[in-house]
């Protein structure tokens, strides 16, 4: 006797919470032979607002946490992920058609990837930032620090190693996010967000959309409340004009990529600032 | 009852699940040492809490060996990552059994619980979550591509922060991809054996970290021994010094940090109520059992009447006593031959014609104590002003320019530490840079963070701990590939 499953309503992520698209619209996510799996909220522009306010006012909370205190709070997003490997590698399974070994080797890497990111929380400053020695009675260092609220459009193909391979880094320094999931894979991306929900991740420093990048990427690249922009995942759209509109606000962007970024300590630094601090020694 | 009278709040030791006896930590059990087995005292009851194993000479050849082979077969061969992750669960154990840890700690050193509750633990928590992130990023260490480890790192530890040394030992070695033979020191080895039950929690693999316990015959064995790569010690110079003759010509990676005689210096603008919190944290912290304490107050000669008689004022509001309870702010001298060595020292310093004040407490009948005790009228060429006493005394000495300051503070053989007190940046910068130190904390004292490096200059040691520094002590440069050839015969 075959017991009847109770199927999931697939919501947004924005400010901790998961509403529905204001819009009320809804998309069809289909397996990778196109039977039916569920009905994912189809964001609006409204909706990527919404996620923009919930972002920025999240930044101050996060980017002034310790380097030590986001590295445990990412850290232990990672412990929860770990628990619930199963889930995510039957998600990965229905939307992408892949084998089992394949989604589980996903799974496993988008883990790693976030420990590896979580690490930089409290070392990329001594990486990226130094003493300079001006010719001078001066003290005089330079330190990076989040630049506030970064607009993701995540990798399509690879939809939870991809979308931690974009967030993670962001993350890092003390940014807040605004993510456009893989439109045709979105259910990992949902599944991060309740992981995310029941960590110590304050709301509003990750929201996650689903639905059309195409129709949100432009709204998010024009936002003038949005610091900068990661079209790791708008390799299918019109990217050069998304990077045109970035420019009226001079957003910092970082281009398409082929398939998933490699974790690198570049994309934790891109998304800073550099501020020196020059102090006069008194002669004595 | 005075406002300073608290009634007794001391923690429970119902928390600890302690053994009668200990074995040593080798190949990833416990086992019996072949030295004659010693007691662990609580310095603060003199009561016996524990009997410990004594490693010979073959128990620490056992060590080594069970280090090489975890090196060889498992350690050095594991990626980074996967060796964070260990790293990793390491932190989260001690963060999970923190509270047996401060209590143990307390127990067995005689620190207040609310430094070994507030400092001590979190601190080698973060020890252990830093250097796991490390692990797989060497190459951001600052030594160049694809540095490699070392091999099997021998160290030595005191017992004036018993678990925090072993974690600053420990994280970096083994982020770097070293094994381990660490000895803690005979009079606090308890918390390093709870530690070990800690490594067989987290599954670490056997041999990649070895714990023999016993005194210097043990850690002279262990730094020693033919098969170790690196020896890390923190201790006194003399046992220090003596390292640095005994490993001469081995090949043998060395740090060492030492002893210190920090001077914190106090300007005439210096915001005084801090000022003073800061020279009572720079010298009562942990029993002035600190090889960073500011044990040489220099005061500008004007604010040197004021600051002596509030420094006296809030000395006599310090509560002296049960280490266990959680208002005690100074608890028991670590060991009778230490407190030998305070008195002998403070005795000296009243012949040599110093001032001696001590702050009025009640001292436990039991145990080894010492009231917390300020010298005036010292000159720089008195032992007070020149030993390291490692005890709760101050020896306070005046100055009249920034000149006159920077050359007392630098007067010393040592160089680990120092503190300035001024509001005027201008000037924390301009005599930061003319300190031979390598600490120096402005309008603060005592601050310890593992992403910042810490060690001395002169006889005070040399190599870092904490921070990429402190990576790097345990790592060697495979070569920058992109260095411009030289052609031979070109350097002649």
């Amino acid at each position: 006797m075959s017991r009847l499953a109770v199927p999931k309503t697939f919501k947004l992520y924005i400010g901790g919470k998961f509403p529905r698209s204001e819009s009320g619209r809804v998309y069809e996510v289909v397996t990778a032979k196109g039977d039916f799996l569920a009905n994912a909220a189809k964001a609006s522009r409204k909706d990527a607002r919404d996620a923009v306010v919930a972002a920025r006012s999240a930044v101050s909370g996060w980017s002034g946490a310790t380097g030590y205190n986001r590295g445990q709070v990412l850290y232990r997003i990672a412990e929860l992920l770990e628990g619930r490997r199963a889930q995510f590698v039957d998600e990965i399974r229905e939307c992408e058609g892949v084998s089992e070994a394949v989604a589980r080797a996903q799974v496993d890497a988008a883990i790693d990837v976030w420990v590896w990111y979580a690490g930089w929380a409290d070392k990329y400053v001594q990486v990226a930032g130094n003493g300079n020695p001006v010719s001078g009675p001066y003290f005089n260092i330079s330190t990076p620090e989040a630049t506030g609220v970064v607009a993701i459009v995540a990798p399509q193909k690879s939809s939870l190693l991809g979308l931690v391979s974009v967030v993670a880094p962001a993350l890092v320094s003390g940014n807040t996010v605004v993510v456009v999931a893989s439109e045709r894979a979105p259910l990992s991306a949902i599944s991060l967000g309740e992981v995310l929900a029941t960590s110590d991740v304050p709301g509003g420093v990750v929201n996650i959309l689903t639905g059309s990048a195409a129709e949100m990427a432009p709204w998010l690249a024009s936002h003038a409340d949005v610091n900068a922009l990661d079209l790791a995942g708008a390799e299918g759209l019109d990217w050069v004009d998304l990077q045109i509109a970035a420019a009226e606000t001079l957003k910092r962007v970082l281009p398409p990529e082929v398939g998933v970024p490699v974790p690198s300590v570049e994309r934790v630094t891109f998304f800073t600032e550099t501020k020196t601090v020059w102090h006069t020694k008194g002669l004595i | 009852m005075s406002f300073l009278d608290y009634a007794p709040a001391p923690e429970s030791t119902a928390i600890l699940n302690l053994r009668s006896n200990y074995g040593l930590f080798i190949g990833g059990e416990f086992v019996e040492g072949r030295g004659t087995p010693f007691a662990t005292f609580s310095p603060a009851t003199e009561v016996h809490i524990a009997e410990m194993a004594n490693a010979n000479a073959s128990d620490v050849d056992d060590a080594v060996t069970a280090a090489r082979r975890a090196y060889d077969r498992t350690w050095s061969r594991m990626s980074g990552s996967d060796r964070g992750k260990y790293l990793f669960r390491i932190a989260r154990l001690v963060q999970e059994r923190a509270r047996e840890l401060a209590v143990a700690e307390s127990l067995d050193n005689g620190k207040p619980i609310k430094e070994s509750r507030d400092v001590d633990i979190p601190l080698v928590a973060a020890w252990f979550f830093y250097y796991a992130g490390w692990a797989d990023k060497l190459d951001y260490a600052g030594i160049g591509p694809a540095p490699r480890s070392l091999g099997v790192a021998a160290q030595v530890i005191p017992w004036n922060f018993p678990l925090l040394m072993l974690a600053w030992k420990i994280a970096p070695a083994l982020a770097a991809g070293n094994t381990v033979v660490i000895k803690p020191a005979e009079t606090t080895s308890l918390t390093a054996m709870i530690f070990a039950e800690i490594l067989q929690q987290a599954d670490l693999p056997a041999g990649v970290v070895n714990i023999v316990t016993g005194a210097g015959d043990t850690g002279n064995a262990l730094v020693n021994h033919t098969d170790v790569n690196k020896v890390a010690f923190t201790g006194s110079t003399a046992v220090g010094r003596a390292i640095a003759r005994s490993t001469a010509g081995s090949g043998k990676k060395l740090t060492l940090e030492l002893g210190g005689k920090a001077a914190n210096i106090v300007f005439d603008d210096a915001p005084i109520d801090q000022a003073i919190e800061g020279i009572v944290n720079g010298i009562f912290f942990n029993q002035g059992h600190v090889c960073c304490a500011g044990s040489r107050l220099l005061v500008q000669e004007n604010v040197h009447d004021e600051v002596i008689s509030r420094l006296k004022a809030r000395m006599s509001t310090l509560r002296v006593g049960d280490p266990l309870d959680k208002n005690t702010d100074v608890g028991a001298i670590n060991s009778r031959a230490q407190l030998d060595r305070i008195r002998e020292l403070s005795d000296v310093g009243v012949d040599e014609g110093a001032e001696r004040w001590s702050a009025p407490c009640v001292l436990p009948d039991a145990g080894f104590w010492f009231a917390p005790t300020i010298f005036t009228n010292v000159s720089t060429s008195h032992r007070i002003a020149r030993d390291e006493i490692f005890g709760p005394v101050l020896s306070v000495l005046t100055f009249r320019t920034p000149a006159e300051a920077i050359a007392k503070a630098n007067n010393t053989p040592y160089g680990l530490s120092a503190g300035i007190w001024s509001d005027k940046g201008s000037r924390v910068l301009a005599v930061a840079d003319k300190l031979r130190a390598g600490v120096v904390w402005a309008n603060t004292f005592n601050q310890f963070d593992p992403s910042s490096p810490f060690g001395g200059y002169k006889e005070s040691g040399y190599g870092r701990e904490g921070g990429r520094h402190g990576l790097a002590a345990y790592l060697e440069s495979s070569g920058w590939s992109a260095a411009p050839a030289v052609t031979k015969g070109a350097r002649k």
